[in-house]
């Protein structure tokens, strides 16, 4: 069964036992993602240290890739600064959308993410947390190292 | 009972000469989101591509002549396939688009009426003033619902709705919904959601008691049930060509004359006119003054295929299958530990569609399971998601039959939902 490929043993725990999920009290900014079609959705809050690191919590409702996600999302970027997060999520989408090989040093428990894309109606539930943390970073005021402003249309794009 | 003969009509679907996943047989259980093709409809198209090209109401041509002659053809053809005449049935985009069309005739009178600019007579009823009601209900598609939203947040109308009860019925016993400010009561005839078959008899009774406008969307009805516009009593009904068999690209709008007479038009341009100077236009009767442009000829020739069709099988006999798979399906369902139709459980006054949530399992998962199994059926909020927060569902997953279906189908659903516990261990 080729269903396996997406399904495996370690996005299935992922989303049996999610990683990180739970609201914190405190945050610098918060965005609500949806994925229409479906219903998966997430809230998800971060806030930014003073060595620009992000903070990051979660609460999600959704199917087994969108949740298993979530949960490697949180183990991969939370307490990351921005190009580094930011460098991950960009990997991912190349990764789903291009079938890019999967360098386990950025994206984890992730690259069991891969069998994904061979299911294209599942790429945006795989992909759903990580826009939110990073349309949520650029809304914290994200700067990348060569301080350059993120627009936060170019985020809403890939989505 | 009656059943058809299944294998001979999917012969006329070469959809089902295809194999899908792991070449396997393709149990195509997603008609309620748009149904296959039998190769009667391509070919109508084909043809009338191949032999009868033209712009339709236009041209001094044989083609011209032609093509006008096979759209309006179709069009009668519609029009007696739900007991209407032809210069009541419009043509448009989709069923949706039909909505709109409604909906902006009320937003037009409205801001016409303001000015004080010429507006069809007896186009008062499309008039609204602050604080009219528009009447819905809570297992509206968003189709049926943010056309409504739109108007009233336009004009100051307020959006009422009828609830549902636990077993995904109309709560019609809040007969104050239906009040002399209700202008427009707006309600499916069959949930494409829950599968519930309304009782619109008992809507028009309320409706007209307060003198308000009935429009019923047919999309889930027209395809699967006889329907007799002028035994329903409503104003206006719409649906579309492709859960009929029919093309994609071509929806239709039946209003009864003295309402669509009434009614401004909604997208305007060439076609829908009469008269016009550059100061100003005056607008062709219904149905053309709602036809702007260059019409879907060829997509109105395949719908009618689409009716010839299902009038060789009969409407009865169509209902009389779905009922029967209908009822297996609950059956098979209602056995499976953990599941729970959302939707009325018995087969009384209920569709083919059946939506259900299985404890543990999200439903994008149960889909793809099936998928796997080359079953294919609808997963997610099916744009109504008023009613999945009415009954605690965050989505659902849905099968719906059609007359290509048949028990092995059914049995295959309920196979594949216990391999889906079984992948995922629940």
């Amino acid at each position: 069964m080729k269903l396996e490929n997406m399904y495996q043993e370690i996005i299935l725990d992922h989303y049996k036992r999610p990683h990180g999920k739970g609201l914190a009290e405190q945050f610098d900014s918060e965005v609500h993602h949806v994925n229409p079609t479906c219903g998966d959705e997430i809230t998800l809050r971060v806030s930014r240290g003073e060595d620009g690191n992000f903070v990051v919590s979660y609460d999600s409702l959704g199917c087994s890739i969108s949740q298993a996600s979530a949960s490697i999302m949180f183990d991969q970027i939370n307490q990351h600064d921005f190009d580094s997060g930011a460098a991950a999520v960009d990997h991912l989408v190349s990764m789903l959308q291009r079938s890019v090989e999967p360098d386990e040093d950025i994206l984890g428990d992730g690259i069991a993410l891969a069998g994904v894309a061979q299911y294209p109606a599942r790429v945006k539930c795989a992909l759903l947390a990580w826009m939110a943390w990073k349309d949520a970073a650029i809304q914290a005021g994200a700067e990348s190292l060569s301080g350059t402003k993120i627009s936060s249309d170019s985020n809403k794009e890939q989505n | 009972m009656a059943t058809l003969d299944v294998a001979a009509i999917k012969a006329d679907f070469p959809i089902f000469k295809r194999t899908v996943r792991n070449d396997q047989r393709l149990v195509y259980l997603d008609s309620g989101a748009t149904s296959q093709k039998p190769f009667q409809v391509l070919d109508a198209e084909r043809n009338f591509y191949e032999n009868h090209n033209a712009a339709v109401h236009r041209g001094a041509h044989l083609l011209a002549e032609e093509a006008t002659d096979a759209f309006e053809h179709a069009r009668a053809n519609i029009a007696g396939f739900i007991g209407a005449q032809p210069e009541e049935i419009v043509f448009t985009k989709n069923a949706t688009e039909a909505i709109n069309l409604i909906s902006y005739s009320f937003l037009n009178a409205t801001l016409k009426s303001m000015r004080g600019a010429e507006l069809p007579k007896g186009a008062e009823r499309f008039v609204l003033a602050e604080g009219d009601e528009i009447l819905v209900s809570e297992m509206e598609h968003h189709a049926n619902l943010v056309p409504w939203q739109e108007l009233c947040e336009k004009t100051g109308a307020v959006l009422r709705w009828i609830g549902l009860t636990e077993e995904g019925r109309l709560d019609l016993s809040d007969t104050g919904l239906f009040n002399p400010r209700t202008k427009i009561v707006a309600v499916t005839h069959q949930s494409n959601l829950l599968g519930t078959v309304n009782d619109v008899a008992a809507i028009v009774k309320l409706a007209k008691s307060c003198g308000a406008l009935v429009f019923l969307d047919a999309c889930q009805s027209v395809p699967h049930m006889p329907v007799d516009v002028v035994s329903l009593g409503v104003d206006f009904i719409a649906w579309s060509g492709h859960k009929m068999l029919g093309p994609l690209g071509i929806g239709c709008l039946w209003g009864k004359s003295e309402v669509l007479s009434a009614m401004p038009p909604f997208i305007s341009g060439g076609s829908m006119i009469e008269v016009v100077s550059m100061e100003r236009t005056t607008f062709a009767v219904p149905p053309k003054r709602f036809e702007a442009g260059v019409p879907m000829a060829a997509q109105a020739v395949g719908m009618s295929a689409a009716v010839d069709y299902l009038n060789a099988i009969g409407m009865d006999q169509v209902a009389a299958h779905e009922h029967m798979l209908t009822q297996a399906a609950l059956a098979g369902l209602s056995d499976i530990p953990g599941l729970r139709v959302i939707g009325p459980e018995s087969s009384v006054d209920r569709g083919s569609a059946i939506s259900f949530v299985l404890e543990g399992l999200h439903p994008h998962d149960v889909g793809q399971v099936l998928d796997e199994s080359g079953i294919a059926v609808r997963v997610g909020q099916h744009c109504a998601k008023p009613a999945c927060l009415r009954f605690g569902v965050q989505a659902t997953t849905r099968a719906t039959f059609y007359i290509y279906n048949d028990l092995e189908d059914v049995d295959a659903l309920v196979a594949g939902i216990y391999s889906a516990k079984k992948f995922f261990g629940v």
